[in-house]
């Protein structure tokens, strides 16, 4: 089939990923939202870990297109 | 639950990539053959994942982590025991048979090798198995976003549907199995940031399984069994096992635990199911095929940690009082809350004609469930003190949280609730609602295809055009969801009709993996032997079901309809050994028949579809390392060793 998924998934997870790390960012110094994760800012945390596994994705496909 | 913009973005994202891609696959669609059968083309690392995740319905990640809590480690034989071997034999050994045999399903597969009766039997039970099994799901995952989050019931059940329909309805299978990776990851990235916490909250995993040790020693404390084990029954896999049905909380023996689900129930479903086996017949060459449920193999032999392992950190979290953490109890029903809230208004007054074991009563003979009577009293004891303090929402929340009896489907979504903050939140809710999306996209392209190639085409319009039968495809890819809902709804409203479908359904499915097995392997296995032995076998399912009893239950539903000749210890060993006895029954009537029935396929005709009269497959291009038998092997070593670590 003509589309890659390595593509979406990789656009996917990384706007989600970044989506998150924002958001965890700006709300970083609002303790009382992250008493339930265990006081780790999880949102900026686990945001990253996206957008690294999006990025990752993303190259790959990326670079198998070109390689066509 | 409060749900924040940043959760709706997450969902919104996600539901947009699903659907989009749907759409940019609609202009590969132009044969029916790209629209069911993914064109023959997809890659094996995506087949492979699609292959998992179709499996991985809403109710499959949900059940897996109630099992988790009720039953701790052992729950992983579904996984160790059962599926991985299971999935190796069909890389191995009956991949090349269904992709090389260039049927289109497995049914057409049984028509091939023996005839018309077999694939109408297998198509029809599996096609309306499949419809009832997704709307089962539905309803399930529907009623509980309900109950938790307080979600409107048709609105998150029509969402869903829609989305699903949409995607499929443009890309076919392809659609389905793309998105099903991509469902996949969000499953486990979605779920995995929850688990890490859970156990973090416990104090790692030798904290977890010191905690699980005194709740197997004492269960009844948490309302988990009633009866009491050796401090390893949460946290071995096999020693309780062995050491005997009353041993372990499962109350199963190692006979039931290794022949019933290890080989029957296991083999039966990832060997026979058209459901995950679609995926790899969908693969681009044999060696794709093969490798197909290999890959699938290794993520699937991790997946304990991630579906299994937070039902045991809930129990954890529950005994050592994390938070005042406990189980989610079963939620009472609408209908029975306003006579109970009137109950404790009219009963729990001054010189009122009630004392808190009489409320406790009352509120049992109304609800059906169990109430705490400490909570109970205090309850009572307020009311009393001052009668009209207390709201109805208040009086409510106080008996909802008194209910004694655990709702283990609600385990991991009270995991997510504690843990999650908005964001997380978000990405975890859309991880449970892509289970349940891939798990419905799963059922829906199985049965569009069994339907039009297997029925339709099979038997009511034959020698029509292949646009005629794409359109097909389409219709009955409507019209399966559309039936999807309505069972949704009658599982909603009359969960006894649903329960008798799905029994039904398992005496069916117990013997079928005996002729696949004798039709692959044994070439004197004829036509008459197969259709006979199959029938053969699912009587015997439905007999052993009528004179055998689960202990603690009455007759009916669970058993013993007919006389109780023999009672398990538990449902699960008596479904078990049911399947035993129904395979074994299938195996030798088949093997009987065939003997005494002479044989309508000559040698040449069954080229390709049975072992001793096919080519080896040899693939002189593939490294040796490459090759399936050593990638097996290799697996099947892995697994052994999960086995004994966890022992």
């Amino acid at each position: 089939m003509g589309l890659d998924i390595r593509l979406p998934i990789g656009m996917m997870f990384s706007l989600l990923g970044a989506l998150l790390a924002i958001y965890g960012l700006v709300t970083g110094s609002d303790t009382d939202l992250y008493k339930s994760s265990l006081d780790i800012n999880i949102n900026l945390w686990w945001g990253l870990v996206l957008f690294v596994f999006g990025a990752i994705m993303l190259v790959f496909g990326l670079r198998d297109r070109r390689s066509k | 639950m409060q749900l924040h913009l940043i959760d709706y973005s997450v969902m919104l994202i996600y539901v947009g990539f699903v659907i989009g891609i749907g759409f940019a696959l609609k202009r590969y669609m132009k044969t029916s053959a790209d629209f069911f059968l993914s064109g023959r083309s997809i890659p094996a690392w995506v087949a492979g994942l699609a292959f998992l995740s179709a499996n991985l319905g809403a109710l499959e990640l949900v059940g897996m982590a109630a099992s988790g809590a009720k039953y701790g480690i052992a729950t992983c034989h579904f996984y160790w025991l059962g599926a991985i071997p299971a999935m190796l034999f069909l890389a191995v050994f009956m991949m090349p048979f269904y992709y090389g045999s260039k049927a289109r399903s497995v049914p057409e597969y049984l028509k091939m090798r023996f005839d018309e009766r077999t694939r109408c039997f297998n198509s029809m039970t599996f096609a309306v198995m499949t419809v009832f099994a997704s709307g089962i799901s539905m309803n399930a995952l529907a009623k509980l976003l309900q109950s938790l989050l307080g979600w409107n019931y048709h609105l998150s059940l029509w969402i869903c549907s829609i989305v699903v329909l949409l995607y499929v309805l443009k890309g076919g299978l392809t659609s389905a199995i793309y998105t099903e990776v991509l469902q996949f990851f969000m499953i486990v990235l979605g779920f995995a940031p929850v688990v890490y916490l859970g156990l973090k909250d416990v104090g790692g995993w030798s904290a977890l399984k010191a905690t699980l040790q005194g709740v197997a020693t004492d269960p009844q404390k948490l309302n988990l069994n009633s009866n009491s084990f050796a401090p390893d029954a949460w946290t071995s896999a096999w020693t309780p096992i062995i050491a005997g049905p009353s041993a372990n909380p499962m109350g199963v023996d190692l006979f039931a635990m290794i022949f019933g689900l290890g080989f029957v129930l296991s083999f039966g479903y990832w060997c026979t199911n058209f459901l995950v086996i679609q995926r790899a017949m969908a693969a681009k060459n044999m060696s794709d095929a093969r490798r197909t449920p290999l890959i699938a193999a290794v993520p699937k032999m991790l997946f304990p940690a991630l579906v299994i392992l937070p039902g045991m950190i809930a129990v954890a979290l529950a005994s050592l009082g994390k938070d005042h953490y406990r189980l989610p109890p079963v939620i009472i029903a609408d209908s029975a809350f306003k006579t109970a809230v009137s109950d404790v208004r009219d009963g729990a007054v001054p010189n009122g004609n009630l004392n808190p074991q009489l409320l406790s009563d009352e509120l049992t003979a109304q609800t059906g469930l169990h109430f705490n009577l400490d909570k109970i009293t205090a309850l009572f004891q307020e009311n009393v003190s001052s009668p009209t303090s207390l709201t109805d929402a208040q009086i409510r929340a106080r008996l909802q949280d008194a209910v004694t009896e655990i709702n283990y489907d609600g385990v991991i979504l009270s995991l997510v609730q504690k843990y999650c903050p908005p964001g997380l939140l978000g990405l975890a809710l859309t991880a449970l609602m892509a289970s349940f999306m891939s798990g419905m996209a799963g059922n829906v392209t199985a049965f569009n295809t069994v339907w039009t190639y297997d029925l339709y085409q099979a038997y009511l319009a034959p020698n029509k055009s292949d646009k005629h039968y794409m359109m097909m495809g389409s219709v009955a890819t409507v019209v399966g969801i559309l039936i999807s809902i309505a069972c949704a709804y009658v599982a909603r409203n009359y969960q006894n009709a649903m329960d008798i479908i799905q029994l039904v359904f398992g005496f069916v499915n117990a013997p079928l993996f005996a002729t696949f097995l004798l039709g692959m392997f044994w070439k004197r296995a004829t036509s008459h032997g197969a259709f006979f032995g199959l029938c053969g076998g699912t009587l015997t399912s439905l007999l052993f079901h009528g004179l055998t009893l689960p202990a603690g239950n009455a007759t009916g539903i669970k058993g013993g309809w007919i006389t109780v000749v023999q009672t398990f210890p538990s449902e699960m060993a008596q479904n078990f050994w049911l399947a035993s006895f129904a395979f074994l029954a299938c195996f030798f009537l088949t093997i009987g028949i065939s003997l005494a029935t002479s044989r309508t396929k000559s040698d040449e005709q069954l080229k390709g579809l049975v072992y001793s009269l096919t080519p080896r497959i040899s693939e002189p291009d593939q490294p040796w390392y490459l090759k399936p038998g050593f990638l097996a092997s290799l697996l099947l070593l892995l697994c052994a060793a999960l086995n004994v670590i966890f022992w």
